[in-house]
């Protein structure tokens, strides 16, 4: 009998479904079906069962090709690279759980390393804006049960999030939202027409680059100066500035969420900034939240872990050891690879090959680079060793944060391949390697 | 296990009745013994001219969880230059001032001889992350309590008069979120803050829900005493915070009068009011802001049902955070710094902003003597607690500096006196003609004795009673020759000789020398089987959380050394 597991956390975006039902062949060892799950979500759990997976880490040698070597060499391998290396940089952290990240930290205080997550070519312009502005948010159930206004803002979930509209934001009926959708406004602003724009009741097609004028048209409008607002503001008309404000200014619970249209177009931090602070203008009459709609399910994790842990969300340099630093554009990944001042690097749970500017990546290949990942992917095919590792919420379990901070518990529906280890595993093994190499 | 005979310290112990006098004190399997019990191999440590108490217990503090790892997130200055270099023998870094790392704060509380902490406020959607903290602070055993002051289910049944579905919700809850005890921040207000809302005395109604803070605060109490919880409610009420809020304080505590506590903790109180402080203020503006300390310890004291803790303002640059909602909103519009709000589905909220209580505020300093008129007007410190809310009201590294204080009137005169608006503070309050001085036995009730018995835990902290947890503080004080500088006695508390828990030497001359495994405490309740309630918490999940139900609960394998406090209501 084919088993279901229900209850399973997807481990695709920052929506983090957990409403996921598995079907399992009767050893538990192959996935055969996926439900409640997005088209790209599914391809993840599919990908698990694949004939072709890497079940042993990967040496580079001489002549360049890889070859199959055991765990305790690789973990030998990485130890030693990481007690030689004055700088060395560990990345990545997008697509493991909390408890990885947890031992990570430990190495790299220990290794005196760079420890930076995806948050630092994302949304490390979001923590900026926090950094001096705040962060006015709520639980995603909030916005279900209470918003009857709704802006997506630079971000396009039926394409990034494709569970995040029904399940949170603009269709579903909650406590205080019994009609769903026909009970919400739902205010799309994008430089494009997109399938969200599509399904939105009124799309603002902002002129690329612009937002921040706009956020401050908005701000103008609610602190009562829409005489002074020009006809036309980042090619949006007066008129509509003023219908949308007064949608705004009415509504009884609103949420923003913004994503990468904010960050990362001109002004980035900035533009988040001004988002916090109409926000917060929002709030002097009525009930207004913001929240930024994180990428991978769980990116929220290391900013969290780290924060606890040494007070920092990311870019974080322990290379002193005995006291964390953190100063985005010095300590920040790019920069420091632009600089050539890593000379090593550890790419984990995320593609540093694939996202990486290449003059950054062509820098990193001097030195030693070891890709930990359950695939084969850009970042493996560069590195000097390669270790696979269980894909967290499919095989192994573990916390992981979703967008508004609520940490989920992924659970485990088949056995990694024979042999393989976890992310957690394989840092702890690592740490104590260190810890015999330095004694 | 190493055995341990300490010998020869001034000892102190409010449950055992020890003023001070010379005692032995032996621990062997990680509790205490009698000394004969120990075998030849046992290690002595001279205490000679020191002071001996129990290891401190924290009845409220923020040091975990959600809003507080917000409060690190967002304040990278908290860490600049207020951070200490990590020791040699500190197993991890130490960061941070006002909202320090789990490390850090593990660290410090042991440094200062503490080995309990009782986390104020977890919201049970966020249980998960709760814990992951506590496995990561080391060195103190943690409890955290439950929001529950605005939860739905507890507004629905409490709004039907329902305290048996009422009661066994909370004792699942309890058992989802391995949690200790019903933590209420005001109550209604916000619930009410969901629409940007508040209610700001105990007869406002909630929107949409009907019912009053008041109805909320008195069905809890009954909630808590039908389920013979350890702890009773823990209870930050209405309208904290504002000039004149002292007649809603009471109007509050009066909720308690005809209630007595049902349970086999050996607690005497139902409401434990914590920092009170910032609920004892007359005055109707900023302006004519003034200290009613006294006029809440009149009633306090008249009533043997309530305990409550001070939180100090210590005057320090900090970060304020609390599931009161409305509150911190209140406070950005006050003070215009950045604002972090956390509103939490069908549960709770909260709100962090950064303050800075400034020495030459003529506020703040009269904060800062509301505080400590309180523990000075109490006539049992048994029922009167030393905390700062940390961090809100200061860090708790300032526990040293408030014991000065309340033990030396000269320390707190010299402070006085240097206020640059000294003399309207005098105007404003009654410290100045205050001449008590707290001894070493009353210091150990209200932090340590009193505590453990508020909480419900003095079968396990707070006395040398035999057979309770070998933890144990010695402080480089001679109580028969105390020192004439009071900075001495903030000195001997902040770093402690030895701090020893579960019988394992972690501190040694105010350093962390060792290492020894933290207990999570949390209190399971077996209740009448009640298919109503598990019908309501299968629908609530279904229709409004944004979470299943069977992801909600803690995952076992997400508790780390967990001890539990089994009730049963049913035999």
């Amino acid at each position: 009998m084919a088993k279901v597991i229900k209850d399973v956390g997807c481990p695709y975006c920052g929506a983090c479904c957990d409403d996921v039902e598995v079907t399992v062949s009767d050893d538990g060892k192959k996935i055969l079906e996926v439900a409640n799950v997005c088209a790209i979500g599914a391809e993840i759990f599919k990908h698990a069962s694949r004939e072709d997976r890497v079940k042993l880490p990967r040496m580079r040698q001489p002549d360049g090709t890889y070859k199959d070597v055991s765990y305790t060499e690789a973990i030998d391998f990485t130890a030693k690279m990481l007690v030689k290396a004055k700088k060395p940089l560990i990345f990545g952290f997008g697509s493991t759980n909390c408890e990885a990240m947890s031992s990570a930290a430990k190495v790299a205080e220990k290794a005196g390393a760079v420890l930076d997550n995806c948050a630092s070519i994302c949304h490390g312009s979001s923590f900026l804006a926090m950094f001096d502005n705040g962060y006015p948010s709520c639980t995603l159930g909030e916005t279900k049960n209470r918003a009857d206004v709704v802006v997506y803002w630079g971000s396009n979930p039926a394409h990034a999030h494709p569970r995040h509209m029904s399940r949170y934001a603009m269709f579903p009926r909650g406590f205080f939202t019994g009609k769903g959708v026909m009970g919400r406004k739902v205010i799309t602003v994008d430089p494009r027409f997109t399938d969200t724009a599509r399904v939105s009741d009124i799309h603002l097609q902002v002129k690329q680059g612009h937002d921040y004028e706009l956020f401050n048209a908005f701000r103008m409008v609610v602190r009562g100066f829409e005489a002074d607002i020009p006809d036309v503001v980042a090619g949006i008309k007066k008129e509509q500035i003023l219908e949308v404000a007064e949608i705004m200014k009415n509504a009884r619970f609103g949420t923003i969420f913004y994503g990468m249209g904010l960050c990362h177009s001109d002004g980035r931090n900035h533009n988040v900034d001004e988002a916090i602070s109409l926000t917060r203008d929002l709030n002097e009459t009525t009930k207004w939240t913001i929240m930024a709609m994180r990428g991978h399910y769980n990116i929220t994790g290391p900013g969290a872990v780290w924060s606890w842990q040494f007070g920092f969300p990311y870019c974080l340099d322990l290379t002193k050891k005995n006291m964390a630093h953190m100063n985005p554009g010095e300590t920040s990944s790019i920069d420091l690879a632009m600089r050539d001042e890593i000379d090593a690097f550890i790419n984990i749970g995320t593609d540093a090959g694939a996202h990486f500017p290449i003059e950054a990546v062509k820098h990193i290949k001097k030195h030693p680079m070891v890709t930990i990942d359950p695939n084969i992917c850009m970042a493996s095919e560069i590195s000097d060793l390669h270790i696979p590792v269980g894909i967290v919420g499919v095989e192994v379990a573990g916390i992981v944060y979703r967008m508004d901070n609520v940490p989920i518990q992924y659970r485990k529906v088949i056995d990694p391949p024979e042999g393989v280890i976890s992310d957690e595993e394989l840092f702890e093994r690592i740490y104590q390697r260190m810890c015999e190499l330095e004694a | 296990m190493a055995e341990y005979l300490i010998k020869n310290g001034h000892v102190f112990d409010p449950i055992l009745g020890i003023k001070g006098e010379v005692h032995n004190i032996a621990i062997r399997d990680g509790k205490f013994v009698e000394p004969s019990a120990l075998t030849s191999s046992a290690k002595t440590i001279d205490a000679s001219g020191k002071t001996v108490m129990a290891g401190g217990v924290d009845i409220h503090s923020h040091v975990v969880g959600p809003k507080v790892n917000v409060g690190r997130l967002f304040r990278p200055e908290d860490k600049l230059f207020k951070s200490p270099l990590r020791q040699p023998k500190n197993a991890r870094m130490e960061m941070g001032f006002s909202v320090p790392s789990t490390f850090k704060t593990g660290y410090d509380y042991s440094r200062m001889g503490y080995c309990f902490v009782n986390e104020a406020a977890m919201p049970p959607l966020h249980s998960p992350h709760v814990h992951e903290e506590i496995r990561d602070t080391p060195l103190i055993d943690n409890t955290a309590m439950p929001v529950l002051g605005n939860n739905w289910f507890m507004l629905e049944y409490l709004k039907n008069g329902e305290i048996e579905n009422n009661a066994a919700y909370t004792a699942w809850l309890l058992h989802a979120t391995k949690g200790f005890a019903i933590k209420v921040v005001n109550p209604g207000g916000t619930e009410a803050w969901g629409w940007g809302l508040n209610c700001v005395t105990i007869n406002d109604p909630v929107p949409h829900f009907n019912i009053t803070p008041a109805e909320i605060i008195k069905g809890l109490i009954e909630t808590n005493e039908y389920l013979r919880l350890p702890h009773s409610i823990h209870l930050h009420g209405n309208n904290i915070g504002n000039p004149g809020n002292y007649t809603d304080t009471i109007d509050t505590l009066k909720l308690a009068e005809g209630y007595s506590p049902n349970c086999d903790f050996g607690r005497d109180q139902v409401i434990h009011n914590t920092h009170l402080q910032f609920h004892s203020y007359g005055g109707d503006s900023w302006l004519n802001f003034e200290s009613k300390a006294k006029e809440i310890m009149e009633y306090v004291n008249r009533q043997k049902n309530l305990t409550f803790d001070l939180g100090v303002v210590t005057l320090d640059e900090t970060t304020t955070m609390t599931a009161d909602g409305p509150f911190e909103h209140h406070l950005q519009s006050l003070n215009h710094l950045k604002w972090a709000n956390v509103d939490v589905e069908l549960e709770t909220a909260a709100g962090i902003v950064p303050y800075v209580y400034g020495k030459d505020v003529k506020v703040c300093n009269i904060q800062w003597a509301i505080g400590l008129e309180l523990a000075l007007f109490c006539n049992d410190p048994m029922r009167s607690h030393i905390t700062t809310d940390h961090p809100n009201a200061g860090p708790f590294i300032r526990y040293p500096r408030i014991i000065k204080w309340l033990m030396s009137k000269a320390s707190r005169d010299e402070l006085l006196h240097s206020f640059k608006w000294s003399e309207k503070v005098i105007g404003a309050t009654n410290i100045e003609s205050i001449d008590r001085e707290m001894s070493l036995y009353e210091i150990a009730m209200m932090t340590r004795a009193g505590t453990a018995k508020a909480l419900g835990l003095s079968h396990m902290y707070g006395s040398f009673t035999e057979g309770l947890a070998g933890n144990v503080a010695i402080y480089d004080l001679d109580p028969e020759n105390m020192p004439s500088d009071p900075e001495m006695i903030e000195k001997a508390f902040g770093r402690a000789a030895y701090t020893l828990k579960d019988g394992v030497i972690v501190v040694k001359d105010g350093d962390i020398v060792g290492d020894t495994p933290k207990s999570t405490i949390w209190v399971n309740v077996k209740v009448p089987e009640n298919k109503q309630v598990a019908r309501d918490v299968s629908e609530k999940f279904l229709r409004y959380y944004s979470v299943n139900k069977d992801n909600y609960s803690l995952f076992e394998e997400h508790l780390h050394n967990p001890k539990v406090i089994e009730v049963d209501i049913t035999a």
